[in-house]
């Protein structure tokens, strides 16, 4: 379908959704009454994600140095004493090496990404673990240790310093190295390729 | 574990793939979820948050929809150079491009889903969680769940395998695999993405110029000759070249085969149905006199799309970008009959 067709298609189908004009929702009653209502406690039960802008954060802290001794019991023994990786695996985690800075990723298939050369989302390292981490008991850590081993993987990739703690205001404000290099997709099907 | 299989396309007909030959990736293995106990939650920027069990999805007005399914890496092995500089002459169609695979998927509408919990007006993109060991999560404009999304439970008329989503997974048709998310366990309407670590340390494509592509969900138009392939050897005479073509937007509009390494192109014959966002399999018979030669295909799709060459892709993307490879390639036929990969187009 071309590209302006499925725009059109895209403006009718949210119009229909929302038929009821005046309110903010796509209607005010269950049309076929399925399902059931979930309650509070059941989306809190599941609800784990977190945003960039630290929308889903928990309360809690963790200092690098605490994170320290998390990542060496818990995630050393896949992911290396460093952060190192041990491919094809578990990914490195750490890294900047001076050949791999600037974002050449797109040039050489060699350069290996780490969170600190590549990842644009301090947010997105919290999420992570929390949700996948460690992969034999993931959900096992307290949010206290998911803050510190979030700042100890950001301060070994000389994102943050040796001395800091990160809680939910902290780890909002910290600015990924690479965070710009990030562009929307510009692919729109037609003759040119992208 | 993550793991990862590939359909062998060089072993089938027609267009559907058979259920247990679909190509699989698991970010944290296959879990295995007692259906009586899953269930879907729809939350966020919804009036009525709710729980959706399978037996509840299927009392829903239901869609059955054929769509292919790609794993937005399809084509690394083809893409990266070997030793001496060229793409390795030992890859099969399963290792060439055996990331996708098609089915007939039957589930209900999302937008019909988000009718009944009420989504608001507010909501621009939506999460998708699966039940998976990582609860892997994509974020998603609305606009798909309003267009063609489905929440399916059912492929090639049984329920998903489990390796495919069982007991139900969401079904983005023509974006890039990871989208559909299986073993869908939470679907959360918010205002902007999450930036999970799959849509930003992975499935985003680092270009030449510096940047890295993000959320680039569409599939490119894409073709391969199945037969002849390699490791085929063949005979002088007639026999049909036949393959795969498919585009994540919409329809393919023809397909070019060339046997004399593109120089000439003739238009092969596309096999009915020609449906949208799947496989088609298109044929074009040949006469093979035994002279070396290269065969190959390219797709053009209804945008106006035309498959692009492995250079002309290289040119715009460069060598190490990471996802989203589709270029033209081909089949080296040697003047013994034996055929070999050609991915230096």
């Amino acid at each position: 379908m071309p590209r302006g067709a499925m725009v059109v298609v895209v403006v009718i189908g949210v119009a229909a959704a929302c038929r009821d004009g005046g309110s903010s929702s796509t209607g005010s009653s269950r049309p076929y009454d399925l399902g059931k209502p979930a309650t509070s406690a059941d989306v809190a039960a599941r609800d784990v994600d977190v945003g960039p802008d630290g929308a889903g954060l928990p309360p809690g802290s963790g200092s690098v140095v605490e994170g320290v001794s998390i990542y060496a019991q818990q995630c050393a023994s896949c992911h290396g004493e460093r952060g190192e990786g041990k491919t094809p695996l578990y990914p490195r985690l750490v890294g900047r090496d001076s050949i791999a800075e600037g974002f050449p990723f797109g040039k050489d298939p060699r350069f290996v990404k780490t969170i600190g050369n590549y990842w644009p989302y301090a947010t997105t390292v919290f999420d992570y673990v929390r949700r996948a981490m460690p992969q034999m008991t993931p959900g096992s850590l307290t949010n206290d240790q998911v803050y510190a081993v979030t700042a100890y993987l950001l301060a070994a990739n000389r994102v943050i310093p040796m001395t800091a703690t990160l809680d939910s205001a902290s780890l909002v404000a910290v600015k990924m190295p690479y965070a710009d290099r990030f562009v929307r997709d510009d692919r729109r099907g037609g003759r040119e390729v992208r | 574990m993550a793991g990862s299989s590939f359909t062998p396309l060089q072993d089938l007909a027609g267009t559907i793939t058979p259920a247990d030959l679909h190509f699989e990736v698991h970010h944290a293995g296959v879990p295995l979820i007692d259906p009586a106990r899953h269930s879907l939650l729809i939350h966020g920027l919804v009036d009525r948050p709710t729980l959706l069990s399978l037996a509840d999805l299927r009392r829903f007005p239901q869609v059955t929809r054929t769509h292919f399914i790609e794993c937005a890496g399809n084509g690394v092995l083809a893409w990266r150079a070997n030793e001496f500089g060229k793409p390795n002459p030992g890859l099969t169609p399963q290792q060439v491009a055996g990331m996708t695979s098609n089915s007939e998927w039957t589930g209900v509408l999302l937008r019909t889903l988000l009718e009944e919990v009420g989504a608001r007006r507010s909501a621009k993109w939506f999460l998708a969680e699966g039940g998976d060991a990582c609860l892997m999560a994509r974020s998603i404009p609305i606009e798909k769940a309003m267009d063609d999304a489905l929440v399916a439970w059912a492929q090639n008329g049984e329920a998903l395998r489990p390796e495919q989503g069982f007991p139900m997974r969401l079904l983005l048709p023509g974006w890039e695999g990871n989208t559909s998310v299986k073993w869908l366990r939470r679907l959360e309407l918010g205002t902007r993405p999450w930036m999970t670590r799959w849509e930003t340390a992975t499935y985003t494509d680092p270009l030449a110029n510096g940047t890295a592509r993000q959320f680039s969900f569409e599939m490119d138009a894409r073709s391969i000759i199945t037969s002849p392939a390699h490791p085929d050897t063949i005979e002088r005479g007639w026999r049909p070249i036949s393959g795969l073509a498919w585009s994540g937007r919409g329809k393919i509009a023809r397909v070019d085969v060339s046997t004399d390494a593109g120089n000439t192109w003739q238009v092969a014959t596309l096999q009915d149905p020609v449906l949208s966002k799947a496989h088609t399999r298109f044929s074009h018979m040949w006469e093979w006199t035994g002279a070396e030669t290269i065969i190959m295909s390219r797709a053009t799709d209804e945008t106006g799309y035309v498959q692009p060459t492995r250079a002309e892709l290289m040119r715009v993307r460069g060598e190490g970008t990471a996802y989203h490879f589709n270029p033209i390639y081909g089949w080296r036929v040697m003047s013994n009959g034996r055929v070999f990969f050609h991915g230096a187009t």
